[in-house]
């Protein structure tokens, strides 16, 4: 392509080529990272709609499915989860400043935070095919059973499952922002891809924060365990 | 409109790199990140799938040509129909304007170099390529009989088809259109040229605006939906089975809660298609430009509030039923001021009768009667009678493919020589445009009289008494047919043998009249300065 025509001297560090200028290609980057966070949204929603219409329908189900999960656990891996907000978002400061080591320090104490949680989170899931809690595949819960306690497992899977998998995409573009500072990309003018990594990684720790009380806290409820 | 360095007469010297020849090889145009070339590869695409799409259209018309089902059986006839819905709206009617038109033009007409994110734009097309083709293999592999919308049951406890393989096609094919309308909402927000305010931009932006919030919020939606499916044919979670805990009826609230916004994914970008065509054909600036281009923000909202008009047989609540049918009625507001400001736009205009012009008159009177027909079917106790009949069907048809085939074709041959440097011959635009409105009608008006009298959708068997509007429904497809030929031909030719198109042809308004047909790599010489409002036409045009 005809890239070479604009590589001109005053072409500035890290501007792809269709903006003018660097405040125009960030208010860019940030605009669409709200936009996909948006669609991310509506994506959980029909998770959050589905759950609200059974829950209820079936009260009494989905208290007995969540006085099952594991509450301590649940409320170590919220704490991991917003501990690794703090360090994203000293990460995303320290790139504002161009601090290279500063990011690299930052963006490790978060990944390690992220697998930490992912760590936990197979523990759990472990106990749970062992006491048969898993519906269509190993379904053979101890006390009461029900087709309504399954669909609260189904929904326990489906969206703690679902978050899961964004923890894991969430890793890999650490890793790739991670290689990139390394390489000395970002500076205190071009450090888009940082900052809106980190909106991401905040809006999946939000995500978390609905499903903690929905799931483990509901049942507490019914009397607790 | 604006003013560019470029003089109107620049065609003759102009620069002799552009877009198309600006490198030949097929890495060329399969790395490209040049929105103009990602939308022809989308046209090429979108072709193929409406060829597709149109020969299971053919197999339905062929088979309803008789009272008997001699052609096919029951189970084969469920998969041709569902095969060419689930074909024509998630591969060709979704991105059928804004991944094509809509990728070329959005960010030529804001004035920019391309869009925000040229990388996404090309993942946006290879996911879709990776959806067609599992489509196809879905196709190929025994087809899907749960008709486009994979309802439960159909899709879950009774299927017995590739139900996983086309919902995964059908998911992807939506990622790709998140992430066109993700790039036209951040372009249109933060790559406007110098000048360009937001009530300066041509209403086709506005509505491609419209569209992509659209895309946007309700996508997602029908993600999760088929991805619940996906969980419950894979694992057995039972999110739809009764059996399992599950309500078949929350599918289609999910469902329609994406697709009823979805509906308007299929007709607002052709809206703005026309909102330009018939400014330049009247040579006039559009009556009411701001009511115009509010009324596809409107559309776009209102369009979440309506889904449950699509279930007033299913046993939703009659007090909800109630309230969507109001708000459906209120949806029908913000069309007929686009439908009213179009034709205010042609009075006293000075008219010229070229292919475009065929075009818009042919779109006004079929989306009038699609839109009219919406009315009746909004309307709670006579909907229980037309539910799930033909007029139904004649009904989409009318807005989808009267509305969206309707101005994607008639974009193509107005924008045809900005994309490809040439000229169509003017008569066979004009022919095929009257072929298509004589072809359209004569299929699908009397399946309005079909539906009235009591014919119901997705049967392949019917009385006697029904054949003559039948057989008079096949004959009018293949004219339509004909209809999409026809064009096919001549502006395959016009490639290679028309002559070379000036830089703007038809004397029309906008920044992308004033760059050189077809546009360099990054659009313009010289990044606009835009000066005035959308469609200046001044009082006496040469011509």
């Amino acid at each position: 392509m005809a890239d070479h025509a604009l590589h001109h001297d005053d072409h500035p560090h890290g501007l792809a080529h269709q903006f003018e200028d660097m405040p125009q290609q960030k208010e860019s980057a940030v605009i669409g990272m709200w936009s996909f966070l948006i669609t991310e949204i509506l994506f959980f929603g029909g998770f959050f709609a589905t759950y609200l219409i059974y829950r209820s329908y079936y009260p009494e189900a989905f208290f007995e499915g969540s006085s099952h999960l594991d509450i301590p656990l649940g409320a170590f891996n919220t704490i991991v989860l917003i501990v690794s907000s703090l360090t994203m978002a000293m990460a995303v400061h320290k790139s504002h400043e161009g601090n290279k080591r500063g990011i690299l320090v930052y963006l490790t104490l978060t990944g390690i935070l992220g697998l930490t949680f992912l760590v936990v989170k197979y523990f759990e899931y472990s106990a749970k095919i062992e006491y048969g809690l898993v519906p269509g595949l190993a379904w053979h819960p101890h006390g009461e059973n029900s087709p309504q306690l399954a669909l609260f497992y189904s929904l326990y899977f489906g969206m703690t499952g679902m978050h899961a998998l964004h923890m894991i995409i969430g890793i890999g573009l650490l890793i790739w922002v991670f290689v990139k500072a390394a390489q000395g990309t970002y500076t205190a003018e071009y450090n888009a891809p940082v900052e809106i990594f980190g909106l991401y990684w905040h809006f999946v720790d939000i995500v978390w924060i609905f499903l903690f009380p929905l799931l483990y806290l509901l049942g507490l409820q019914a009397g607790g365990h | 409109m604006a003013i560019t360095e470029q003089d109107v007469q620049a065609s003759e010297d102009a620069p002799s790199v552009n877009y198309l020849n600006n490198g030949y090889g097929l890495k060329s145009w399969l790395l490209t990140k040049d929105h103009k070339r990602i939308a022809v590869l989308y046209i090429i695409s979108i072709s193929i799938f409406f060829a597709l799409g149109g020969l299971f259209a053919s197999l339905v018309r062929f088979e309803l040509m008789t009272p008997e089902g001699d052609l096919m059986s029951s189970d084969t006839y469920n998969k041709v129909f569902s095969m060419h819905g689930i074909i024509m709206v998630f591969f060709f009617l979704v991105p059928s304007i804004p991944a094509t038109i809509g990728n070329f033009l959005v960010p030529i007409m804001v004035g920019a170099k391309d869009l925000a994110f040229p990388r996404i734009n090309l993942l946006s097309w290879y996911v879709y390529v990776v959806a067609g083709i599992l489509g196809t293999i879905a196709v190929v592999g025994g087809g899907v009989d749960t008709g486009w919308t994979f309802y439960t049951p159909y899709s879950s406890t009774y299927s017995n088809s590739n139900v996983i393989l086309a919902a995964m096609a059908a998911f992807m094919a939506g990622f790709s259109s998140i992430l066109t309308g993700l790039n036209f909402v951040v372009t249109i927000h933060t790559m406007r040229a110098p000048g360009m305010t937001w009530f300066r931009l041509p209403l086709f932006v506005w509505s491609h605006y419209a569209t992509s919030l659209i895309m946007l919020l309700g996508t997602p939606v029908i993600a999760i939906t088929l991805v619940l499916l996906m969980l419950e044919r894979g694992f057995g979670f039972g999110f739809f089975d009764p059996n399992l805990g599950g309500d078949p009826v929350l599918f289609q609230h999910l469902f329609w809660f994406y697709s009823h916004p979805a509906v308007y994914i299929m007709i607002l970008p052709s809206m703005g298609v026309m909102s330009e065509m018939v400014a330049s054909v009247a040579r006039k600036r559009v009556f009411g430009y701001e009511f115009v281009a509010f009324s596809s923000v409107a559309i776009a909202i209102l369009g979440f509030l309506v889904w449950g008009h699509h279930m007033f047989v299913s046993s939703q609540s009659t007090y909800a039923g109630m309230v969507f049918s109001i708000i459906t009625f209120l949806v029908a507001v913000p069309s007929a001021i686009k439908t009213f400001n179009w034709t205010a736009t042609l009075y006293k205009g000075s008219i010229v009768y070229d292919t475009s012009m065929f075009y818009v008159y042919g779109y006004l009177g079929l989306f009038l009667v699609g839109g009219l027909t919406g009315l009746f079917l909004s309307s709670m106790g006579l909907d229980i009678h037309l539910h799930d009949t033909y007029f139904v069907v004649a009904h989409f048809h009318y807005i989808m493919v009267g509305g969206q085939v309707m101005g994607y074709l008639g974009g193509m041959h107005f924008w045809w020589p900005k994309i490809t440097g040439k000229m169509f011959p003017d008569i066979w635009g004009r022919v095929s445009a009257l072929l298509v409105f004589l072809g359209f009608n004569l299929t699908f008006f009397p399946q309005f009289i079909l539906g009235y009298m009591g014919m119901p959708r997705r049967y392949h068997v019917y009385p006697d008494e029904f054949q003559v509007l039948n057989v008079a429904s096949s004959l009018g497809a293949s004219i339509l047919a004909l209809g999409y030929l026809v064009p096919g031909a001549y502006l395959t030719w016009s490639i290679f043998k028309g002559p070379k198109a000036p830089d703007n042809p038809w004397g029309a308004k906008g920044l992308e009249w004033e760059t050189t047909s077809p546009p360099p790599t990054f659009n313009f010489e010289e990044t606009p300065v835009v000066t005035e409002e959308a469609y200046q036409y001044g009082p006496i045009e040469e011509h």
